[in-house]
């Protein structure tokens, strides 16, 4: 076990190392010059624009650009904003915002979209499994801004349960809306999965055995049946989580949330470089967390692998 | 598969006065007859075909031109719905152009990132995960590693980010950007399904007949290694189309001589609450276009693996 997550944590180093680097490129060489973009209209004093350059280590090749980040960033040092502020004090802000949005919507689609999933697999083929079918085929069809602005337009303007926007970006009531927005698509996904999962579990050899020894039926379903169908649903939920912490731009911008998506959107638009990689670090680091996690997790759900 | 040639004889002899004795028929072929009693495959064929008609001949639908903006018949105008294939069917927009022609020439748009994109992520993707389950070994690691990284970044702000290099942006620049970060998913189902078909017999057997590599390859391998990339495929195809239209939504994907059902749901958000039918119409046109891929894609996977049926 610990000599599996050792192998694990040093196969991550070089895709982390490498995603890091795929986006600092993308991020810094993008044409548009952002130190210039300080000046706005008008035409910057070269001097100035010179050690403005100097200062930010913009006026270095590429290259020793990319050295100088990577290096800092291997000291816990994210740089700065072109406006001087502390990339990781951006960060710190954004980030507690998102992660109760993203974990919000991750318990909703897990509880909601594992019960959907349970009852129309046990009842394939009946009027519940149909309409989830039904259901789930919607959710995944409307793409997200428009199921945003439906659920903006029905709940909080013609019903008034809730503000538009959000008013208070940690308050957890107001972030339940924008989080179920969020979920509602990954939701359509695992209750798909699970149902595929049950309905061919429904059929194995442990199950007529469990059915057969008298098992009362709760614990057929709840320890033989759900435990042994949920691994494909615990891979999609593990990709999902950094899925659903990057995906939030609409949702945030929609509903007005103080978040990630909020703050990479402005950065991306500002070609704030540094701004924006810092993040696709953090969240590179969440979505390698969250595959260590799942892989760890096949081992507690199906007691046949084993990780020497 | 006895019960499945039962099923279909009577209906063969039904076509033809004369039964013959049927050919064995291939995965393709046999799913093929298959989705034809479909009614989802039935219908979500049929919209695929409506919406291709759209993309390519517009004019046969609208008359009116899309882009011309008459300021006197804002989006106050309210759409007289009796009003059938007329410009004013489905009202105009904030500028005055016509919502109904809009949402025809959007189709265009919509259709040719979603077909660009999936044809070249499954060429791409497809032949790196071919490469890579084939030769296994060192090949597979790099290929491998490359995806992983990747994989960490999510489509849509990757999307962005490249997006955003570009001044003036059209369907191309959003194909190449969709096409670069998204090729990996390809690869994965491909590699996976690969290294499954490798091992059968008739790969070794035709290597024992002497066949070169890329004869197994394209001849031995491929054929039986495509159906799960079929299947991501046509599903990944609507989730395309709605990138599409969430980047231009964003403002950093199309742009405004291109019409696009994203722009337009972008600026009919400002007059959601005087005006929904400008919302409603090309978010409505957006939704059913998408939804009609991810029916065929599911459609598709029935057929396609006997497993489920």
């Amino acid at each position: 076990m610990g000599r599996f997550v050792a192998r694990r944590l040093l196969q991550m180093i070089p895709v982390f190392l490498g995603t890091v680097t795929i986006i600092f490129f993308m991020t810094r060489m993008l044409p548009g010059d952002p130190a210039a973009a300080m000046w706005g209209d008008k035409a910057a004093d070269p001097a100035q624009l010179a050690a403005f350059k100097h200062r930010m280590g913009l006026d270095v090749s590429i290259g020793r650009q990319y050295l100088n980040y990577m290096g800092d960033l291997l000291t816990g040092n994210f740089g700065e904003t072109m406006a001087g502020r502390k990339v990781i004090d951006v960060i710190g802000e954004a980030l507690p915002v998102t992660v109760r949005l993203a974990l919000l919507a991750f318990v909703f689609e897990l509880v909601v979209g594992v019960t959907i999933g349970l009852f129309s697999g046990l009842r394939r083929g009946k009027a519940f499994d149909k309409s989830a079918l039904v259901l789930t085929l919607l959710l995944i069809s409307i793409p997200v801004p428009v199921l945003g602005f439906i659920f903006q337009n029905v709940f909080a303007i013609q019903l008034k349960w809730i503000t538009p926007t959000v008013q208070d970006s940690m308050n957890l009531g107001q972030l339940i809306l924008p989080a179920v927005v969020l979920g509602s698509i990954s939701l359509a996904y695992v209750a798909r999965l699970t149902r595929t999962s049950i309905a061919e579990n429904l059929k194995a050899d442990y199950m007529r055995t469990a059915v057969a020894k008298g098992l009362p039926r709760r614990k057929v379903i709840g320890t033989h049946l759900l435990r042994n169908s949920m691994i494909p649903v615990v891979t999609f939920l593990g990709t999902d989580l950094g899925a659903l912490m990057g995906g939030a731009i609409v949702t945030e911008g929609i509903f007005n949330v103080k978040g990630v998506g909020n703050a990479l959107y402005h950065a991306i638009n500002l070609n704030e470089g540094a701004t924006v990689s810092g993040f696709v670090v953090v969240l590179v680091l969440v979505y390698l967390a969250a595959s260590l996690i799942v892989d760890l997790l096949y081992a507690v759900l199906d007691p046949r692998i084993r990780y020497a | 598969m006895p019960d499945l040639i039962e099923k279909n004889a009577p209906a063969q002899a039904v076509a033809s006065a004369e039964p013959k004795p049927e050919k064995p028929r291939s995965l393709g072929l046999d799913a093929w007859h298959d989705l034809r009693k479909r009614p989802v495959f039935i219908i979500s064929a049929a919209l695929i075909v409506l919406l291709i008609a759209f993309a390519i001949a517009p004019s046969l639908f609208t008359s009116v031109d899309p882009r011309a903006g008459d300021l006197r018949l804002h989006y106050l105008t309210k759409p007289n719905y009796l009003h059938f294939f007329q410009a004013d069917w489905f009202g105009y927009d904030g500028q005055g152009r016509s919502i109904y022609a809009r949402m025809i020439y959007g189709a265009r748009a919509s259709v040719v990132v979603g077909i660009c994109v999936t044809a070249g992520v499954t060429v791409l993707g497809g032949l790196a995960g071919m490469i890579a389950g084939y030769y296994g070994g060192w090949v597979d690691t790099i290929i491998s590693r490359v995806t992983d990284m990747f994989f960490g970044i999510p489509l849509l702000l990757g999307a962005l980010v490249v997006l955003n290099a570009f001044t003036t942006r059209t369907v191309w620049s959003v194909v190449f950007a969709l096409v670069a970060l998204g090729w990996t998913q390809m690869t994965r189902v491909m590699r996976g399904s690969v290294i499954t078909v490798k091992q059968a017999d008739y790969v070794t057997a035709a290597r024992a007949l002497g066949a070169g590599t890329a004869r197994i390859m394209f001849k031995h391998i491929l054929p039986n290694a495509i159906a799960p990339v079929i299947v991501v495929a046509t599903i990944a195809l609507g989730g395309y189309i709605a990138t599409e239209a969430t980047l231009s939504f964003l403002g950093i994907g199309l742009q405004d001589p291109t019409i696009s059902w994203g722009i337009d749901i972008n600026s009919a958000q400002k007059v959601i609450r005087t005006a929904p039918f400008a919302l409603f119409f090309p978010a409505g046109m957006l939704s059913v276009t998408v939804l009609a891929f991810i029916m065929l894609g599911d459609a598709v996977r029935d057929a396609l693996d006997p497993k489920l049926r």
